[in-house]
């Protein structure tokens, strides 16, 4: 049955409890300019506090979590997040700073910064760092505009950026954004980037190569220090997407192996529980070459304290206001301090070995068109199931049945049937197993009753909805019931 | 797998029909039934002039997008307005109603390297093999 909404079950009680005012409110009233003064109620549904309680509560219940089970959407690492970085975050003495306070009030959120910025130079290998950008594509074009500045300061016009087959979408459009051309270059048999394709496009008009390490099907480029050859040859920069590094942290740093810029999303690889739209932060790092380029102002070292330091001259300027997301930040400050260099390795091997351990669980029925060892995530393919009339997207919906979270569908697109699966470095032995057996368990349904699979999920308070309709005539407003009634009238003076 | 054979076809997955010098273009069955139910479908305006391997349309299934590219160059000179109102014209009848837009091919322009119908349906064998 549909929860009612919040317009449908308002019937004027309020969870707001204001003390009455000293003056008159008419008096009040008249101290507000006539043209910004409200003349009717403002449109919105109030409710009682437990009920607004329960409205969230019914709708949290029918949700998915991470605390309800496993969410192994390949390409977002939905791993689960300790809650005491939440607790720091939410923190009153740090929650309620402005960011407006003068440098001397606010020296440990400084310096929280320049710590964070400084650990992530070292876990990256890279030579400093912007925390500026609110998420990864932020990241991207913030990179791109630094690659911008960095060829016009030169004097070199170079118009293009290559993008493989296998990078995240968010690639070309970051690259076309900043005004580049984006140039797509396929994948070779093996799931990686053709080093002959690459040859052939790159040249002196080429500022940049992005490349996703692991790529999008969780493997990881072996031909990696002749793709740095090639690109630095032409005198190009690359740049890594570093969605992925909980599947390098410990193993290599991204500076030390050729890459002159790369940004990471500390949302997904340390500590916010992310989806949902946010809040992220996507810091971006860089070789010596581009620091003059970081986003201004920087969070700085002096001597007894810190600082927001000047611009250099050859800043691309601001590209978040103030402080960037600060919470989200913080909380990954939380984390690394937490885990320590020895904890974020173990990090990076159990991603690694719960994506292996679980693709070869179900590897049979479910086969890995690229089969090599995959990274933290692996993407199998389910279109040896389409004679039987079901498709990757039955699957993820027949999963919800046994109370699991569907994998990434449909992407990425080099593989048919795509069904993208990351079981993150938080699960344990026994919950893979169990997600393992239902898959394994959905396979033989296909073989035997293939109609429950077509037609799941069958016990979701929403059954299957229809994808098409909703897309091809969305109900952007809801126009349900009638008005709500109002707990007062409007204020007329 | 339906492949008439009055017509060409690219190894995008696109049909070709040339009538007097104007080139009605859409896509394939099988590139419908890849792309899955069709929601929108981004086209150009009448009067654009395109060069060969321009992306023409863009079209958005449920689970993914993929451009429309024109083989040769030439103006646009009508469109499918009906898609706007029902872009699962493309996945109903890909070949009739289904069409997606007419280009008058510039006179020099070279029609370029197009698949006759029984070339097509071993491409696709090819692809659907994978």
């Amino acid at each position: 049955m549909p929860i009612p909404l919040l317009f449908e079950i308002a019937r004027g009680r309020s969870a707001d409890h204001l003390p009455a005012t000293e003056r008159p409110e008419e008096e009040i009233a008249r101290s507000i300019p006539g043209k910004f003064r409200r003349e009717g109620p403002l449109p919105i549904p109030e409710v009682a506090e437990l009920d607004l309680a329960r409205h969230v509560e019914r709708l949290a219940k029918r949700n998915h979590y991470i605390e309800k089970d496993i969410y192994p959407l390949g390409s977002c690492t939905m791993k689960y997040n300790p809650k005491v970085h939440e607790k720091v975050a939410a923190d009153g003495r740090i929650a309620a700073l402005h960011p407006l306070l003068p440098e001397k009030h606010v020296q440990g959120a400084l310096g929280l910064l320049v710590e964070l910025e400084e650990s992530l130079t070292a876990i990256t290998g890279m030579d400093g760092f912007t925390l500026q950008p609110a998420a990864g594509a932020h990241g991207e074009f913030t990179a791109m505009k630094m690659i911008d500045a960095f060829y016009r300061k030169k004097g070199e016009r170079r118009i293009k950026v290559i993008t493989p087959d296998s990078a995240h979408g968010t690639n070309p459009a970051s690259v076309r954004r900043v005004g580049f051309e984006a140039v797509e270059v396929k994948s070779n048999e093996r799931g990686e980037l053709s080093i002959r394709r690459l040859e052939e496009v790159a040249d002196e008009s080429t500022a940049a190569l992005m490349l996703t390490l692991p790529n999008t099907l969780g493997l990881f480029e072996t031909q990696l220090s002749r793709i740095m050859e090639i690109m630095h040859g032409v005198g190009a920069q690359v740049y890594l997407d570093g969605a992925n590094m909980n599947a390098l942290l410990g193993l290599i740093r991204p500076g030390d192996v050729g890459f002159d810029v790369m940004h990471c999303n500390v949302h997904k690889t340390f500590a916010t529980p992310h989806g949902g739209g946010g809040p992220g932060a996507g810091p971006v790092g860089v070789k010596e070459h581009l620091l003059p380029f970081l986003p201004s102002p920087r969070p700085e070292r002096r001597e007894g304290g810190f600082r927001w330091g000047g611009a250099s001259l050859d800043s691309i300027g601001p590209v978040h206001s103030f402080w960037g997301n600060f919470g989200v930040l913080l909380k990954a400050y939380a984390y690394i301090r937490h885990l320590g260099a020895a904890g974020l390795v173990e990090v990076q091997r159990h991603a690694v070995l719960n994506a292996n351990y679980l693709r070869k669980r179900i590897e049979k029925e479910y086969p890995v068109p690229y089969e090599r060892r995959a990274m933290h995530e692996f993407v199998s393919s389910a279109l040896r199931f389409r004679s039987a009339g079901v498709h990757g997207a039955d699957i993820g919906k027949r999963l919800l049945d046994f109370g699991f979270y569907a994998p990434t569908i449909a992407f990425p697109l080099i593989v048919k049937e795509a069904l993208m699966i990351e079981p993150t470095e938080t699960e344990s032995l026994e919950t893979i197993d169990r997600f393992a057996d239902a898959l394994l368990e959905i396979a033989r349904e296909i073989a035997e009753e293939p109609e429950t699979v077509r037609s799941a999920p069958h016990t979701t308070a929403i059954r299957r909805v229809n994808e098409s309709l909703a897309s091809r005539k969305p109900v952007l407003r809801w126009t349900g019931a009638a008005p709500p009634r109002w707990t007062s009238p409007p204020l007329v003076v | 797998m339906n492949i008439p054979e009055d017509r060409q076809y690219t190894r995008e997955h696109e049909w070709i029909l040339v009538d007097d010098g104007i080139a009605t273009i859409g896509v394939t069955d099988f590139a419908q039934s890849e792309l899955g139910d069709i929601v929108f479908i981004e086209l150009p305006d009448v009067g654009d002039v395109m060069s060969a391997d321009d992306t023409v349309a863009t079209i958005e299934a449920v689970k993914t997008v993929a451009d429309l590219f024109t083989p040769f160059p030439g103006k646009v000179v009508e469109v499918n307005e009906r898609l706007a109102e029902d872009p699962d014209l493309v996945n109903r009848d890909p070949y009739g109603e289904g069409w997606i837009v007419r280009i008058e091919v510039d006179g020099e322009g070279e029609v370029g390297d197009l698949l006759e119908a029984a070339e097509y349906n071993s491409l696709v064998e090819e692809e659907g093999a994978d």
